[in-house]
């Protein structure tokens, strides 16, 4: 059976970043396993600029953001396997893959980085009623339509969905030539940065509608019309308030899934609230040497944040492989008032210098804290002048405020005072 | 060139004809309004094969059920189409259903339906333990199964053409008037004769039919909906699982598929020929009922809700024969429940009519039957690896959700009825038909098809005649360079 030290599931930005780091920690012997074509994941079809601005501390586009992980990797002996699937993971760190080059092939791992990414909800998914005519896509398939293959897919577009990638496709139809009528959001605030509703949206006088969701699709071959209509507090229809479109694309941004399927095979533990792997402080999934990190671990706003996590991820995995396992007491996180959810959801009690812990908030806050609690106690604030759903939010716990904890499980919850 | 017969209608019982008759040294054509074959009511149904209880004793849905149930384990062998003898159960879940289970037993045993018995709750609930616990007893049927309805369409459909049948794609009946050798048939591709027709239009067979001045029947098409889980819900249960029927129909199913999904549906509303739209009341009617069911079906895993429109026609029973208004034109309309699986048995049935009616029968010297698809996913590792080895087009994998490869793709474009649309293509593979339902191999679909067949990727359709996924390029065009 071939064998590597360290086997990373997925070349997008959580993989490279991952390769990068363990590399950078010295695991010599690294794989990358990528499906598509080319490394660089759903960023190479993400043409527009505004990512690395944290990590980079400038404005890149998506294909030349990629591009400075590939180009660091070209100076390591990382390899990137391109075209090849995993099929099959084990408990016990083998992985079945398949590839034209290589045929069907077992490897076996010394320690693995799960970095596949996530994928778009369907309109299945949401069950929207209608006709079955073409015309209806997901705004990441007709992103690579767009910006991949060079095709349009219409001319005439509704958006459901106020998720990043429809906001983007919004302007970018839009640039191709399309109008964009309108922008559809089931819940009362916008699922996607509040940059991206101004540069995408605002900027094109493309209308958004809050609390409206699409109730019904027409056409006999190709979509010819949508009907909207406004939602009540329960996001049900209210009748009498439908608008038609004349259209003949909807585009769907309704959310991003993690794609865990492998993870699952091999027995990792998902959180029912993140839709991914359950994780210790270090990206460490339940099963030891197995990491997780970007979208298949949350949904992430920034890619910049990816690349951190997944830093992290594979200096953790570095680690496992020259020393070990971690070992230690676990305490336990959970999501109080406001928060969807938190990232790790348990941890080490002696982590070394500081927790940083990520979620998303349920709603829209003004002036509101950030407090972690412990039992009754409260151990930590932080306030924050806006926050919202669309929006991933993290804080970082210095290790000192951890020395004294009980031990029982810390609650991240949203205060307004 | 005059045809002994032209079967009218590529849906799965035009394909069961053509089947039989490709037996035997026969001009046999086939015309088929859409641009692939199984595009009706064959593509959207509950994939059941009946056993043969529901029917009244003496109609010919009762006898051609049976027929039908009896023959598909056998041809689904021989043709390679995936199918499942799971059995099925039709539970009784109110005081008043029990009768109804009585029934139901009485007509099977009139109708020949083998091994059916009766359980109790406790046997019910112990072959299937997700069902409603308040269920009372339930009838099961060993015979009762799940087939891929469109595949076996396929099947028959290529075997027909691969020995000698042609099948005409696009080409809509418009007219019919009688001839000197028996019939000709107007079409947008040309006009075509015969001696001996079968109307197998499903939908659209009593418009058909009223072209030879037979107007003895009408169409009542009759929308279904329907819910596709994910395969995380697959196994919820393990049998098809009725509830006892209404007037309405046979009531809302839940059954495994033989893809590994949970099927649930249908409800019944009549719909113009056409209406494949889901509607709101239609899906809350049937996740309702099929929660009665199985009240732990976790509907989030929904991944694609479908309607389908069966032609059921102002007859109780399926309309077969030779038109009292035209000499030499058969009926097989008004197919509805239990139509798929009687189908197999339908296309042997249209063969004796046609030898009544005078037609030579010889069987060919060289017929070639039997057929066979590679499925990677399905393959042992050292199978995989040789076929990789021998066309490297199997290791790239296409459809991460359904583990689809490029070979496959491309091996399905190639066979005797290529697909020419992305979910062409989707029921011959299954690429497309996961979690994801194409929004990461859509794209890529589209492009091998272009490449295979030669067309612009403008000119792939996403299914039938007119539902056009690209409008053009973009403004940096679509001319790049490869790697």
């Amino acid at each position: 059976m071939t064998k590597a030290e360290l086997v990373i599931i997925g070349g997008g930005p959580a993989g490279l970043a991952a390769a990068l780091s363990a590399w950078e920690s010295g695991v010599k012997d690294i794989l990358i396993l990528e499906r598509d074509r080319q490394a660089g994941g759903i960023l190479n079809q993400c043409i527009h600029n505004g990512f690395g601005l944290h990590y980079f501390k400038e404005e890149l586009t998506g294909p030349e953001y990629a591009g400075r992980f590939i180009e660091m990797l070209r100076g390591t002996d990382v390899r990137v396997r391109t075209d090849t699937m995993v099929l099959d993971l084990t408990a016990d760190r083998i992985l079945h893959t398949v590839s034209p080059e290589h045929g069907y092939e077992a490897i076996r791992a010394g320690a693995i980085v799960l970095a596949m990414g996530c994928r778009e909800r369907t309109r299945g998914a949401i069950s929207i009623p209608g006709a079955r005519c073409s015309g209806v896509f997901t705004a990441g398939a007709a992103q690579r339509f767009l910006n991949i293959e060079g095709y349009m897919v219409g001319k005439r577009v509704v958006i459901l969905g106020s998720g990043d990638i429809g906001l983007i496709m919004a302007r970018r139809m839009t640039l191709e030539g399309a109008k964009v009528l309108a922008c559809v959001e089931l819940m009362p605030y916008s699922g996607g940065l509040n940059r991206n509703i101004v540069q995408c949206l605002n900027d094109f006088d493309i209308p958004l509608y809050l609390s409206h969701t699409v109730t019904d699709v027409r056409g006999k071959d190709r979509l010819e019309q949508v009907t909207v209509s406004k939602v009540d507090e329960n996001r049900r229809p209210i009748p009498g308030t439908e608008m038609v479109f004349d259209c003949d694309t909807l585009l769907l941004s309704v959310g991003l899934l993690p794609e865990n399927e492998l993870s699952r095979q091999a027995g990792v533990e998902i959180d029912p609230r993140t839709n991914g792997p359950r994780v210790w402080e270090n990206c460490e999934t339940s099963i030891p040497g197995v990491f997780a990190c970007g979208n298949v671990l949350h949904v992430h706003d920034l890619v910049d944040y990816v690349t951190a996590e997944s830093m992290r991820a594979g200096e953790a995995a570095a680690k496992f492989i020259q020393a070990g396992g971690e070992t230690g007491d676990g305490v336990e996180l959970q999501n109080g008032d406001g928060v969807g959810y938190t990232v790790p959801q348990h941890f080490r009690r002696d982590v070394s210098d500081k927790l940083q812990i990520f979620f998303r908030v349920r709603r829209i806050y003004r002036d509101a804290f950030i407090s972690v609690y412990d039992g009754e106690r409260r151990i930590a604030r932080f306030k924050r002048e806006h926050m919202a759903p669309g929006e991933m939010e993290n804080i970082t716990i210095p290790a000192m405020f951890l020395k004294h904890i009980t031990g029982g499980p810390l609650t991240v919850r949203i205060e307004e005072d | 060139m005059i045809y002994d017969v032209l079967v009218v209608g590529c849906g799965v019982v035009g394909a069961a004809c053509a089947y039989s008759l490709s037996r035997y040294d026969l001009r046999v054509g086939i015309l088929e309004a859409s641009n692939d074959v199984a595009n009706g009511t064959t593509k959207a149904n509950s994939a059941i094969v009946h056993a043969g209880y529901d029917p009244l004793p003496g109609t010919a849905m009762a006898k051609f059920n049976v027929l039908g149930n009896a023959m598909m384990p056998d041809l689904c062998r021989r043709l390679d189409v995936p199918f499942s003898g799971c059995g099925s159960l039709v539970l009784s879940l109110a005081p008043e259903d029990d009768a109804e289970l009585q029934k139901l037993y009485a007509q099977g045993e009139a109708n020949g339906v083998p091994g059916q018995r009766l359980l109790s709750a406790a046997e019910t609930l112990a072959l299937e333990p997700n069902v409603n616990p308040d269920v009372r007893s339930a009838l099961y049927a060993p015979s009762g199964g799940i087939v891929n309805p469109w595949e076996l369409c396929y099947a028959m459909a290529e075997t027909a053409v691969r020995n000698g049948a042609d099948l005409h794609l696009e080409s809509p009946v418009t007219a019919i008037e009688k001839s000197e050798a028996g019939y000709r048939l107007t079409t947008p591709k040309g006009v075509f004769e015969a001696r001996f027709v079968l109307n197998c239009a499903g939908v659209a067979a009593d418009r058909i039919a009223a072209m030879i001045g037979d107007e003895s029947f009408r169409i009542q098409p009759t929308k279904g909906e329907y819910f596709l889980l994910d395969k995380s819900e697959g196994k919820r249960v393990g049998r098809v699982i009725f509830q006892c029927p209404t007037k309405a129909g046979k009531g809302v199913l839940v059954a495994p598929t033989v893809h590994g999904n949970l099927i649930v549906g249908p409800d019944a509303a009549p719909c113009a020929p056409e209406d494949t739209a889901n509607t709101p009341a239609g899906m809350a009617y049937v996740r309702t009922s099929a929660l009665r069911s199985v009240p732990s079906i976790n509907f989030r895993e929904n991944i694609r809700n479908f309607a389908g429109v069966r032609a059921n026609s102002d007859h109780p029973d399926f309309i077969l024969g030779e038109s009292r208004a035209a000499k030499g034109f058969f009926h097989l309309a008004g197919i509805r429940s239990p139509g798929l699986t009687a189908a197999p048995a339908l296309g042997e049935e249209a063969v004796r009519w046609l030898r009544e009616a005078g037609l030579a029968l010889t069987e060919k010297a060289n017929f070639r039957d039997g057929r066979r698809r590679i499925r990677f996913h399905e393959l042992s590792d050292e199978e995989k690896n040789e076929l990789i080895r021998q066309d490297p087009r199997y290791g790239r994998v296409i459809c991460r959700c359904e583990t689809v490869t490029e070979g496959e793709i491309v091996a399905a474009l190639h066979t005797p009825i290529p697909p020419t649309t992305v979910n062409g293509v989707k029921r011959r593979v299954g690429a497309g038909m996961g979690r994801c339902q194409g929004g990461f191999c859509g794209p890529r679909v589209q492009e091998i098809i272009a490449r295979e067949l030669g067309m612009d990727q403008t000119e792939v359709l996403m299914d039938w005649p007119g539902t056009w996924v690209l409008c053009g390029e973009t403004k940096g065009g679509a001319s790049h360079d490869e790697g």
